[in-house]
């Protein structure tokens, strides 16, 4: 693509060309659309504004009356309590918990299928395999959701395995969110094992290497950023996923240290808090803006990994 | 290195004593690894089926006509999903509308007219995979946060619902099409320039028209997403009783994903069925269209 940038580069620099080419760039009209689509690009800029603008102004409210060390390292989570308290690790707890719990079960499923699928699978089992993959990326979380308090939780749980736990669980949304993970997870991996060149995995096999030995000292190392750039999207979808967690993890929030017990994560305190018909400027209205904002950093910071990651594991060929 | 090196060898030895250069394929070792990758397939794969199943199971009972044609109702037996599926196509074609001509637009700018080496452009491309990992309840505050500012008082409106999901697919939308426009190869461009088309021209009648396979796909995935969402719409308050037709942008609405919710969260058994039975009809609709995408790229999509 490098090679091809400054031919396009040329074609957009209207000023370079020769006279009729200049002429025609400025045809009328065309600026004008030239000027639309490079607004609709900005839009995107705009909506990031906005969602800082938005999740700010009620936060510094929210932060005026709870004062900000009480809100990162408190440990208790009563914001419509008559006492109220507004410590937010409980929150986090939960989300750690539910999202811990999603990748020991989304990373070895899902870097197992894609191996398989990707150094192992027949050409034809892998082109029917994958489009379901991504299928199954399709279902939408309310019905994950459903699946886990209805299904994981209330039959597998409580009826078969007889464990003891309630109505909700951190581990049934954990494992059913690590379940909706994995397509993600696979297809993403599959992808960047399948780019790693031919010629390598041919390398390795006339060096006398097995199948196992390509695939895990040449194939894997060489798709490693494309694997951890699955891994970290992996994460950030299990920290912002919330419909699994609202409706499976339970609502009361408390610092989860057995995963059979309820659990209220961050995108579980918002989604239920909304429900209530809080006052705008109250502060169970800041409250919801000020944990969103939490969450946004989170992710922020999350994705500025990968991206360091990706960049320093990134091989070309 | 030094241990790779050795056990390569190792294996090499093996092998040639053995006579077969195969031979390392069927040690123990490396036959547990295929054991394994089967395993995580498997159970990737059954543990889905076994969603799917029980959906089916649990709901098919309550899969009716009642389901389309009746209201929500406090009495499981005459409740219906009828609004919730129009409120969703209001919400999604809403949504269509705001997106795949923005989204498009912006990702022309970005891939065929901007100046890659400009700081605000590369920024623009940054903050477009930041905002594809912004979680879906963020868009949600976001909305409600704008709606308050401009002193909308009744947030649980079409329109409002729409713009929030429309940015929580905008990014996925400008991603997708970007990657059709890349697949086009330089040489279509070239030719049509060579031939005098202006760049806008050749961006809008040779650039373009190649990509719609994959715009298509990548549109029709974005707005399944959309169709699947409820955490934004949550917090927009979508959560209510409506007992009428959604028949406009700024009429109240609820959708199908979050009377699925609804129905999960109350205590009679039977609203659990109703639960199951409108995950019937979701899915369906889901899996019919992220089938079409598959399909449209599989067939349609140009291999150059």
């Amino acid at each position: 693509m490098s090679t091809l940038a400054p031919s396009r580069g040329s074609a957009s620099g209207s000023t370079r060309g020769t006279g009729s080419l200049k002429t025609k760039i400025s045809k009328p009209g065309e600026r004008v659309v030239l000027i639309v689509l490079r607004l609709a690009a900005a839009l995107t800029v705009v909506i990031t504004i906005g969602i800082i603008v938005a999740l700010l102004l009620p936060s510094i409210q929210f932060f005026a009356e709870v004062p900000i060390f009480e809100f990162l390292f408190g440990t208790r989570w009563a914001p419509r309590f008559a006492d109220a308290s507004f410590g937010v690790i409980p929150l986090v707890t939960a989300t750690a918990w539910t999202t811990g719990i999603a990748l020991l079960v989304a990373i070895p499923l899902g870097l197992g299928a894609a191996i398989f699928l990707s150094e192992y699978a027949h050409p034809n089992l892998r082109k029917t395999l994958k489009p379901i993959l991504e299928l199954l990326a399709g279902i939408p979380t309310v019905v994950f959701g459903l699946f886990a308090l209805q299904f994981v939780q209330a039959v597998v749980f409580k009826q078969w395995l007889n464990l003891d736990t309630g109505a909700f669980s951190v581990l049934a949304a954990g494992v059913v969110m690590g379940v909706m993970i994995v397509p993600t997870i696979a297809s993403i991996s599959e992808d960047a094992m399948s780019a790693v060149p031919q010629s390598m995995r041919q390398g390795s096999a006339a060096l006398g290497a097995n199948r196992m030995q390509t695939t895990v000292k040449v194939v894997f190392p060489a798709a490693l950023s494309g694997i951890l750039a699955a891994i970290v999207l992996g994460i950030s979808r299990g920290v912002g996923e919330t419909m699994i967690v609202a409706m499976a993890a339970g609502g009361q929030a408390q610092i989860v240290t057995n995963p059979l017990d309820q659990g209220q994560t961050m995108t579980g305190f918002i989604a239920n808090a909304a429900l209530g018909d809080s006052r705008v400027g109250s502060i169970e209205y800041n409250t919801l803006f000020a944990v969103g904002l939490l969450l946004f950093v989170i992710t922020l910071i999350i994705n500025y990994i990968s991206i360091r990651v990706v960049r320093k594991f990134r091989e070309a060929y | 290195m030094a241990f790779s090196n050795m056990s390569l060898g190792g294996q090499i030895q093996k092998a040639s004593l053995k006579g077969r250069v195969r031979g390392s394929e069927s040690s123990a070792k490396s036959i547990t690894f295929l054991i394994l990758l089967w395993l995580g397939l498997l159970i990737a794969f059954s543990v889905l089926l076994v969603l799917i199943v029980t959906t089916l199971l649990d709901g098919y009972t309550r899969l009716d006509a009642r389901i389309f044609t009746n209201y929500p109702s406090a009495n499981p037996e005459k409740a219906g999903l009828r609004p919730a599926i129009l409120g969703s196509l209001w919400v999604i074609g809403t949504v269509a509308v705001l997106t795949i001509p923005l989204g498009v637009a912006a990702a022309l700018h970005l891939e065929e007219f901007a100046n890659k080496h400009n700081r605000f452009n590369r920024f623009i491309e940054l903050n477009v995979q930041n905002l594809a990992a912004v979680p879906s309840i963020v868009y949600g505050l976001l909305a409600l946060g704008t709606l308050t500012l401009i002193g909308v008082k009744e947030k649980n409106i079409v329109l409002g619902g729409a713009v929030a999901l429309s940015m929580l697919v905008l990014p996925v939308i400008v991603i997708s099409t970007r990657e059709a426009l890349r697949a086009v190869p330089m040489e279509i461009r070239q030719g049509s320039l060579a031939l005098g088309a202006t760049p806008l021209q050749t961006a809008f009648r040779q650039t373009l028209p190649s990509a719609v396979p994959g715009i298509a796909t990548g549109s029709i995935l974005a707005l399944s997403r959309a169709l699947g969402e409820a955490a934004p719409l949550l917090v927009l308050g979508a959560l209510v009783f409506v007992r009428f037709d959604p028949n406009g942008l700024l009429s109240g609405y609820t959708t199908m994903p979050i009377q699925i919710f609804n129905w999960t969260s109350r205590p009679q058994p039977e609203f659990h069925v109703l639960a199951a039975a409108a995950s019937i009809v979701l899915l369906a609709i889901l899996i019919a269209m992220n089938a079409v995408a598959i399909i449209i790229r599989n067939r349609y999509q140009r291999r150059w």
